[in-house]
């Protein structure tokens, strides 16, 4: 049977792996093709990197560091940051990378995700929406860009829909507001977009502990539980150390969350 | 000689990279050339039907890859659309595949699948063996890592090596002779996926 996947999710800002608090404040975490081959060794699900300077600073995307990280990985790969084109999403794919994730240029052109669908498949387009809480009274889920910095009138569920009729294979949901937080996943956004679309989704943004991955599966069933802090930091003191559950955690992840879970 | 062809698509460098480190000789191919001491091809490959077929059909390696593979009958092992391609035609596309093993691609039906098996399918799965194949020897419960909306049906049953699961059952390891297939991505599949490679340079 089919398994949830348990995603670390890696930044990169000059080059260098960084992880930040509600996406400012980037702390130095280590190089990027040495974290993946200690994610090689503990078998990781699947690995997320993002370029976080690439759509800011409107530059192509880094072939090389993307053409080496997929070669040095031994699990599947999702590539975000600075993607603009569907002849950009072709030439990653032809490195090596299973998926592509496209954030800002999707919002300014959502017919974007059904070139690149065209040519690569929608197995491979992963629609990424960082999203912040919105407005007073009544707030809103809504979707941001440029790492947070700019303010779209787009709502987030609408966004998800429109992102899966173009076709997009899967969203992945990233919380502004629980970014290096620790305070858990926002369960109220991810029922609103659950409710809205039926491909794969990934969650991203909160997760403290391996009760927290527990409970997004205990909630969701198949979904990808995705974490940046957890797997880099360890101790209130943000102590560099790059983890990733045990297989006999990962069998405990999914007993506590009720998953009827084969340890492979 | 494990010969990787490049034609512009799949984790070519990974698989390279394996190979290295199990220390077995290993070659990537971008043309007619490099195909002269091939003693096992792989065809990976990320992408759609069409688009991948153009691409090794433009590769200038499409008739030489038909005559080792069909005359001197050299082992090959598609992996993903790779596999996909073995096949007569597909779903998802309208140009002709390969056609090195009898069979057709087709999408999974949504109307059958429940809410719980959205498309595409996603993730590690179980790869259950039904025929005895050394492909598969030395694999304990062996899961894989998937990713596709459409999945390759054999006409001939026996063909079928090993299923999954996933909402339906479906082949995930087709074996004609000395052509297979596998529809998940051993390149990206850690332990499994290495001994997987290993056993193909060793058949």
């Amino acid at each position: 049977m089919l398994h949830p996947r348990i995603i670390p999710c890696l930044l990169i800002h000059q080059g260098e792996l960084v992880k930040t608090r509600r996406f400012s404040e980037p702390q130095y975490v280590g190089d990027p093709l040495n974290a993946v081959r200690i994610f090689n060794e503990k078998e990781v699900d699947e690995l997320i990197v993002v370029d976080i300077d690439a759509s800011v600073t409107g530059r192509e995307p880094d072939f090389k560091l993307i053409s080496n990280l997929a070669a040095e990985c031994r699990m599947p790969l999702c590539y975000g940051g600075g993607v603009k084109s569907p002849e950009q999403v072709e030439k990653i794919v032809g490195l090596g990378v299973e998926k592509v994730a496209i954030g800002h240029a999707a919002i300014s052109n959502p017919q974007l995700i059904k070139d690149a669908a065209q040519r690569v498949g929608t197995q491979s387009i992963v629609v990424v929406m960082d999203i912040k809480k919105i407005g007073f009274p009544f707030s809103k889920y809504t979707v941001l860009t440029q790492n947070g910095r700019k303010v779209t009138n787009l709502s987030a569920v609408t966004f998800a829909k429109q992102s899966q009729d173009l076709g997009a294979g899967e969203i992945l949901i990233n919380s502004i507001d629980r970014d290096g937080t620790l305070a858990g996943y926002d369960f109220e956004l991810v029922d609103q977009i659950r409710q809205a679309i039926s491909i794969p989704m990934t969650v991203l943004g909160g997760a403290k502990d391996h009760g927290d991955i527990s409970s997004l599966i205990s909630r969701y069933g198949i979904i990808g539980a995705a974490a940046g802090s957890m797997f880099v930091f360890k101790g209130k003191y943000r102590a560099v150390l790059i983890q990733y559950p045990t297989r006999k955690e990962k069998e405990d992840i999914m007993i506590k969350a009720n998953f009827n879970y084969l340890p492979g | 000689m494990v010969t990787i062809i490049n034609y512009g698509l799949g984790n070519i460098q990974a698989f390279y990279h394996i190979y290295t480190q199990l220390n077995l000789p290993v070659k990537i191919a971008s043309s007619v050339h490099d195909l002269s001491e091939a003693k096992k091809i792989i065809l990976p490959g990320v992408g759609s039907f069409d688009w991948a077929m153009n691409k090794l059909n433009n590769s200038g390696m499409r008739y030489t890859l038909d005559q080792l593979v069909l005359e001197k009958e050299i082992p090959v092992l598609g992996v993903c659309i790779g596999m996909q391609m073995l096949a007569k035609s597909s779903e998802e596309g309208e140009l002709p595949g390969l056609n090195w093993i009898d069979g057709v691609v087709k999408r999974f039906d949504e109307q059958s699948l429940s809410s719980k098996n959205p498309l595409p399918h996603m993730g590690w799965n179980s790869v259950n063996p039904v025929i005895n194949h050394s492909l598969l020897t030395k694999l304990q419960d062996p899961q894989f890592y998937f990713l596709h909306s459409y999945y390759f049906l054999p006409s001939v049953i026996q063909q079928k090596v090993a299923s999954t699961h996933y909402g339906v059952e479906f082949t995930s390891v087709v074996v004609r002779d000395h052509i297979m297939g596998v529809q998940f991505h051993p390149e990206k599949s850690h332990r499994w996926g290495i001994q997987l490679l290993k056993n193909f340079a060793e058949l």
